[in-house]
């Protein structure tokens, strides 16, 4: 315990990993940790938000269609059409959800009072890579065929044969597990490490401010980072969640393509 | 080593690997997301696809009823355009159908008047001839009786015979006739 506690000065907790572990809100259940309640909390106000947009669904659209629509419009035209192309149509709905899920969960990380980036907790990053995962594969599948997908996969064409023995596996392991825990990794380590230096420049400046002189002086700093990366945050949040969702049409437009 | 191994422990225990997935995160990740992919799908995706298809058929439809208004005026004007040539070459045919119609009108007017007069010239002459047959008869009937009278009186012998009567009647009148 001493070792670790020597790199900083007494009385002063680090923020780690365990700031992002919550106590059960009611109970012991896990259903009832901030993440949870924030994971749900996101679908109820996405799916309001959404309804209350589009419920009309006017030809000249009113303030709130007109915000819905951008952000629709965004993943429909931007990300779903131009990455992949004729058969985009039926992924809009999947890449939309993916994009405003992931928005949302982000965006809570600076949300006065929530303040939590749901996707530094991994499980969720996770589970929408399982669901991108699946996708990609099952529509590669349906239009190639298994052995078509894993042949096309392994052996690129216009390449020397020897080199097979390298870009095979090379392929594989990149189709079955390097994009999946890249996708996920990105996207949590980012808001985890986001996370991690927004408490600890916050808690440093309230630690500091308790202390001499010289050390509030330093507070003040330690505050006034704390504001700006909350932007720069809010900028990374937008850019994991519009990452995130390119990545994934791209893995369908790969698995539509008629070569890898 | 033993001390490690307690530090790694405790610090496990304390902060539990923030890259380990924990399964009801997971579990709770796939609900969530599915739940919202089933409304998004259902509720959103196909109003605002509604909403983007009226908003390209607004637009287009205006386009397409704007070419179809010209399409309509070029073939009215053109119908217009048509229908005066027309209505100029059918008046200019009548035109000259009246003006032919009224030559032949007049022409045949002409022609019957001609006629008429001709009839009427005709019956005259034809009136004029028979008054004058009649004339001439009962003229030489008379002179005959005059004559015959006036030279039985004069020779004083009665020519009753019918025959010869008439014969001297006729000599007589034929020598009339010559000395006109």
């Amino acid at each position: 315990m001493n070792l670790l506690e020597g790199e900083v000065r007494p009385g002063f907790r680090a923020p780690d990993a365990g700031d992002f572990v919550f106590p059960s809100i009611f109970g012991d259940s896990v259903l009832t940790t901030k993440p949870v309640v924030l994971v749900f909390f996101s679908v109820i106000l996405i799916s309001t938000f959404f309804i209350a947009s589009s419920r009309k669904a006017l030809v000249v659209p009113s303030k709130i269609q007109f915000a819905g629509e951008m952000v629709y419009g965004f993943v429909r035209n931007e990300i779903g059409k131009d990455v992949i192309g004729s058969e985009f149509q039926r992924f809009v709905p999947f890449l939309f959800t993916i994009f405003t899920f992931i928005l949302t969960n982000n965006i809570f990380g600076i949300i006065p009072l929530i303040q939590f980036p749901t996707m530094s907790r991994i499980g969720f990053p996770v589970s929408i890579t399982i669901f991108v995962y699946l996708t990609y594969h099952f529509v590669a599948i349906r239009k190639h065929g298994l052995f078509k997908y894993l042949k096309d996969m392994c052996f690129m064409p216009g390449i020397p044969k020897f080199m097979y023995v390298i870009l095979a596996p090379l392929e594989l392991a990149t189709y079955f597990l390097i994009r999946p825990l890249t996708l996920a990794m990105r996207l949590f380590g980012n808001m985890f490490a986001g996370h991690l230096l927004l408490i600890l420049f916050t808690l440093g400046g309230e630690y500091m401010l308790h202390d001499k002189l010289i050390m509030q002086l330093f507070s003040v700093f330690s505050f006034g980072f704390s504001l700006g990366f909350t932007f720069f945050e809010f900028f990374v949040q937008c850019l994991q969640a519009y990452i995130f969702t390119l990545l994934s049409a791209l893995y369908i437009a790969g698995a539509l393509a008629d070569e890898h | 080593m033993i001390k490690l191994n307690y530090l790694i422990n405790l610090a496990a225990e304390e902060a539990p690997s923030p890259v380990i997935p924990h399964p009801v995160e997971i579990i709770v990740g796939l609900i969530a997301f599915s739940l919202l992919f089933y409304v998004l799908k259902t509720k959103v995706v196909p109003k605002f696809e509604k909403a983007y298809e009226e908003r390209t058929n607004a637009i287009e439809g205006g386009l397409v009823r704007a070419e179809k208004a010209q399409v309509e005026a070029e073939r009215v004007l053109r119908a217009y355009t048509t229908q005066l040539a027309e209505a100029q070459s059918e008046a200019q045919k009548i035109r000259e159908e009246s003006r032919v119609q009224g030559a032949a009108i007049i022409e045949d007017l002409r022609e019957k008047a001609k006629e008429e007069a001709a009839r009427i010239t005709a019956a005259a002459q034809q009136s004029i001839e028979a008054e004058r047959q009649q004339a001439i008869t009962s003229l030489r009937n008379e002179v005959g009786a005059l004559a015959t009278e006036l030279a039985s009186k004069i020779v004083g012998e009665a020519l009753d015979d019918q025959v010869r009567q008439s014969r001297i009647v006729d000599r007589f009148v034929a020598d009339l006739e010559k000395s006109n």
